[in-house]
């Protein structure tokens, strides 16, 4: 009983400080950090105290304590792939008006360098400068 | 959806667009060819439809190409746009639609870029618009000898079925890829269009049947194409009928566009 408690201890303690280092170093949000910190959080304290668990089981009906620390992992994890679905959806999404934002741009700024294009071969084969300027918008030179 | 500061960007972005309309001949309707490797074909399907056409502009939007479609198109003398990476037609046309109603087009059409609609039907459909708003060319309508065989067929059919009883018109070729819509249309379609798998021509005419919209279809032949071929077998069929099934009924599970007046729930 003593070592299954240490090891659990050791793996909760690891998932505590390896979603630490994670935020500390920018690569997750915190939306996502608070609640895997609240997960291993209750992961560390079943594992020092086992009958937690044994008294919640009693509380709830549940005839084995174990049955109900997987129900909760069951429920966790689907909350948590239910609402990266729904993100990775909004994220598609916003990369298709992306896309199309700079289709038309690209048709945009395709056309504007045409007419430059004419437009200067224009005023280099007259004689006079008197060439209609097209407009410009800021463009480097 | 759209705030006022993206209004703003919109203007900015489709300035060039609308001087473009103006530039040329201000022409009123945008014919729109998605093409995704199309380069055997595109040309000489815009060469035929300027001929029919003179008057229109031509949009052909390449939909993450690989091969020389869009040279092919700008050479043929189409205007091309073109997308970053594949979006399927549904985002390709909503792409579309969106430069259409920015630009100021009042009509779109929208015509396969591998040549199986015949551009002299543009016409036809046109003749419809003074009192539908979405024109469907349908295949399956009288004319022509365009014929399925098989499961294929029969999937098409329990569709039609469905999609007819839904909207109240016949609709014999739901996923015909040959459509005009008119102004209201553009203005609901730039916004709300369904850019997945079946939802540019299934879920498409829900949604505007819910936004009060008038359809209406109109028989044309359609020609083999002349490059690409249908996809067929059983499973194949099965599987879309199941998807444009599911199609329908998320499509009718949904909320109504939410930019528009609340139309009537008669569906």
């Amino acid at each position: 009983m003593a070592r299954l408690t240490v090891i659990t201890l050791v793996i909760a303690l690891a998932a505590f400080v390896l979603v630490f280092e994670l935020l500390r170093r920018r690569k997750l949000r915190e939306k996502y950090a608070a609640l895997w910190i609240v997960v291993a959080g209750i992961v560390v304290l079943l594992s020092i105290f086992p009958s937690l668990l044994v008294r919640a089981a009693a509380v709830l009906g549940v005839a084995v304590p174990s049955n109900l620390l997987f129900l909760m992992s069951l429920l966790v994890l689907f909350a948590v792939s239910l609402q990266l679905s729904r993100e990775v959806g909004t994220l598609e999404e916003q990369t298709r008006r992306l896309a199309e934002e700079v289709g038309a741009l690209r048709l945009t700024v395709e056309r504007e360098a045409r007419w430059r294009a004419e437009a200067e071969a224009a005023a280099e084969g007259s004689t006079s400068d008197l060439a209609e300027p097209l407009p410009t918008r800021g463009e480097p030179e | 959806m759209v705030s006022d500061t993206a209004d703003a960007e919109d203007r900015l972005l489709f300035a060039g667009a609308r001087r473009h309309r103006a530039r040329t001949r201000g022409a009123s309707l945008l014919i729109a060819l998605p093409a995704l490797n199309e380069e055997a074909s595109v040309a000489s399907v815009v060469a035929e439809i300027r001929r029919t056409q003179p008057s229109a502009d031509v949009l052909v939007i390449d939909d993450g190409s690989t091969d020389a479609t869009a040279e092919r198109a700008a050479d043929a003398g189409a205007q091309v746009m073109r997308l970053p990476f594949n979006l399927g037609v549904g985002g390709a046309m909503r792409a579309g639609y969106r430069y259409a109603l920015e630009a100021g087009y009042s009509h779109v059409v929208q015509v396969d870029a591998d040549g199986q609609h015949d551009p002299e039907d543009i016409q036809r459909l046109l003749t419809t618009m003074s009192r539908a708003d979405i024109a469907i060319g349908a295949r399956f309508a009288g004319v022509g000898d365009y014929a399925m065989r098989g499961p294929r067929r029969w999937a098409m059919r329990t569709l039609s079925v469905i999609l007819s009883r839904l909207t109240g018109v016949p609709v014999s070729d739901p996923t015909s890829g040959f459509r005009m819509i008119g102004p209201s249309a553009l203005e609901l379609f730039a916004f709300d269009f369904p850019e997945e798998y079946l939802g540019d021509t299934v879920e498409a005419l829900v949604i505007a049947h819910r936004a009060g919209l008038t359809i209406e279809q109109v028989p044309v032949a359609m020609r083999q194409r002349t490059a690409g071929r249908p996809s067929q077998g059983a499973l194949r069929s099965s599987a879309y009928l199941v998807r444009a099934v599911a199609a329908i009924l998320l499509a009718v599970a949904r909320r109504g566009p939410a930019r528009r007046e609340p139309p009537d729930a008669s569906a």
